[in-house]
């Protein structure tokens, strides 16, 4: 332990060196932008300045990049929160909770609650990354496909089970996500599947941003404007010293538990081989839901509803880094790329890094905590500007809203065809959010469709059709059985509910 | 409200018997050696909405769903006024991306969205509707080398000045 101690401090000694903090303060402030441009993540960031970091020593490089990746995850929760955009892929269930709260003028709290949880959740998935990194990653190779589609059985149990909404709307809005996740080529043969039309657009398949931005960009807003008559209380928001103050003990007092769910649940879920930030976020989401008090508060504007999204992708962006690490596998698009840049600087990702680049490692370890507190600090220097955003009159914001949400929708894949696709997701969300479905499920959906499907297909096939393989395995086969039970939830409550309304009956007879 | 409830269901359910037999373009069915057809996921899953939509359609019939309780119009003047201004608007902004530029859409959404949609001042609206788009540009094509639609071709003396900034 002592040794570990003593190679951190080395590590946070680099990366407070002049050049490196400055790349640190640089890298972070970028990424905050960046994150907050729907369309645009952590992945389009650093895969855009990677060239710019061949300029200085690859522990410098990887600093400057982990430092973006970092601010772009505190900066996707932004305009999930005040646009109601979601800023990146790990800000899609931030904007499930952030938008209402920001709707009924109370974006601060907002703000300030993803701020301190994404701050938490990246301390806390540091100090497990730098006890417990070799082991880690060993636990999670033995996550094989059965249980990763476990795992997000489980995700969407946690929609169903306890979602408070119409059951037949929530299970709908869940599997016409994962049918528009399936478009595109079947993975597994190679061959065209559900190209609605001939249309080559849906070759490519239907982007979750393009969803995501259809929803919430177009069609939230459009509901908004109809249901308030355009009488919108978001400009309500204010921003004194005082406000912060308290906003942060109520954030921290009603969030506590979705920030502790997020920082462990989101860590463990980014370090899954093909998992990664956006998932984690999502499932801590859906955890934090289930274990609060009161889950209907969810999605009507609950601190913790924001501050358990956003303490996992900070959370699972350090995590994600651990077995691309120690075993040279990335757990996300963005530590891809980074894996990419490790081996044009000629460093060997694997256990052996540890030992031969001690000192790249612990130096982009101790940047960890640096670009950390700096995304914390420089997240809560600019919520007053985000806040002076929201003040302005709403037919001043609607329209930025709108450009951004077709710009985004474009950036994301670069194809007209997903434009025209995100306004017809948006009128059709429009029209059934007028009905009660909840769209969140779809959106989850379509996130981890890409996920659950391939490790659905290969645990059959390993089993040769024989389902039982999701039960008999030993990590896999509780997780399924809590799914299950979640699932069917809502039908033991109205057996429940008849029994007692029988009971209630009996004695008046 | 109540008729609108019950005429969706509909919609989605044909919507999920066409996936349904889009599906079956692949197999559906377990292929020795190689797992589950390409199309087995997507089919039961359009099934699985199929029968959701029929449990939507018996909660219209029993009422126990707060859209199918509602005497309320689903749209009312308010409403389908807002859908054909803001809707048409952004309808008409993807169209003209094709034309004149994303960022000269762009121009021509927020003049018409600000100016006669908000009724702000002429200065407020030119002055948003040129800063926004200058901004986009130099964000998008020269800080992360996006290149967004630029139009017909007489934009490309435009462009191509633009670009000497930038390059």
């Amino acid at each position: 332990m002592m040794e570990i101690l003593g190679l951190l401090s080395d590590g946070l000694w680099l990366s407070l060196q002049p050049t490196n903090l400055m790349l640190i303060i640089v890298g972070v402030t970028l990424g905050l932008f960046i994150g907050a441009m729907p369309g645009l993540g952590s992945v389009n960031g650093v895969a855009i300045l990677l060239p710019i970091t061949f300029l200085v020593p690859p522990a410098s490089a990887i600093i400057f990049l982990a430092a973006i990746y970092y601010g772009a995850m505190y900066g996707g929760a932004i305009s999930s929160i005040t646009l109601g955009i979601p800023g990146a892929s790990t800000a899609v269930a931030t904007t499930f909770d952030g938008r209402p709260l920001a709707l009924k003028g109370r974006a601060s709290l907002a703000l300030i609650t993803a701020a301190i949880a994404s701050f938490i959740g990246g301390t806390v998935s540091n100090v497990l990354f730098t006890a417990f990194a070799p082991p880690l990653a060993t636990v999670a190779l033995s996550f094989g496909n059965p249980e990763i589609f476990a795992l997000m059985l489980l995700a969407f149990a946690t929609f169903v089970g306890l979602g408070g909404d119409d059951i037949p709307k929530t299970v709908f809005s869940i599997c016409i996500g994962l049918v528009f996740a399936a478009v595109g080529y079947d993975e597994i043969s190679g061959a065209p599947r559900l190209v609605f039309f001939d249309i080559s657009g849906f070759l490519h398949g239907v982007n979750f941003l393009v969803l995501a931005i259809g929803v919430y960009g177009i069609g939230e807003m459009l509901w908004t404007i109809d249901s308030t008559r355009g009488k919108i209380t978001s400009t309500d928001a204010k921003m004194t010293v005082k406000g912060i103050v308290s906003d942060a003990k109520e954030g921290m007092r009603r969030g506590w538990k979705g920030t502790a769910i997020g920082s462990f649940l989101g860590f463990f879920v980014g370090i899954l081989p093909a998992a990664g930030a956006t998932p984690g976020s999502l499932m801590s989401y859906g955890v934090a839901k289930m274990l609060a008090r009161n889950p209907k508060e969810f999605g009507q504007g609950h601190p913790g509803g924001v501050a358990a999204p956003e303490a996992a992708n900070n959370s699972a962006s350090t995590g994600a880094m651990l077995p691309m690490l120690t075993l040279g596998i990335p757990g996300s698009p963005t530590t891809a790329i980074l894996l990419g840049g490790m081996v044009i600087w000629g460093l060997t990702p694997g256990p052996r890094l540890f030992t031969d680049q001690s000192e790249f490692v612990w130096g982009l370890i101790g940047s960890f905590y640096v670009s950390n507190f700096f995304a914390l600090v420089i997240n809560i220097a600019f919520i007053p500007l985000f806040i002076w955003m929201l003040r302005m009159p709403f037919t001043i914001l609607a329209p930025m809203i709108f450009v951004l949400s077709v710009v985004g929708g474009y950036a994301a894949t670069q194809d007209m065809h997903d434009v025209w696709l995100m306004l017809g997701f948006g009128l059709g969300a429009f029209f059934l959010r007028k009905l009660d479905y909840p769209l969140a499920p779809a959106v989850l959906a379509i996130v981890l469709g890409p996920i659950a499907e391939p490790t659905l297909r290969q645990s059959l096939l390993l089993s040769s059709g024989d389902p039982t393989i999701f039960f008999t395995r030993p990590i896999a086969g509780p997780i399924t059985v809590i799914a299950i039970i979640l699932i069917l939830l809502p039908l033991f409550k109205i057996i429940w509910t008849k029994v007692k309304s029988s009971r209630v009956e009996t004695p008046a007879q | 409200m109540r008729r609108a409830e019950i005429v969706t269901a509909g919609i989605l359910a044909l919507m999920s018997v066409y996936l349904m037999w889009k599906s079956t373009e692949l197999n559906i069915g377990y292929i020795t050696g190689e797992g589950p057809g390409g199309g087995a996921w997507p089919f039961w899953l359009s099934g699985i909405m199929l029968i959701c939509t029929g449990f939507i359609a018996v909660n219209w019939f029993r009422q126990t769903s707060p859209p199918s309780q509602s005497t309320e119009p689903f749209l009312d003047g308010y409403g389908k006024k807002m859908l054909l201004l803001v809707g048409g608007g952004i309808f008409g902004f993807i169209a003209l991306i094709n034309i004149i530029s994303m960022y000269g859409a762009m121009f021509v959404f927020l003049i018409y969205y600000l100016r006669f949609l908000g009724r702000h001042t002429w200065t407020l609206t030119m002055t948003i509707a040129t800063l926004v788009p200058v901004v986009f540009f130099f964000f998008f094509e020269a800080l992360m080398r996006i290149t967004l639609p630029k139009g017909m071709k007489f934009l490309e003396p435009v462009f191509n000045y633009l670009n000497t900034i930038i390059y």
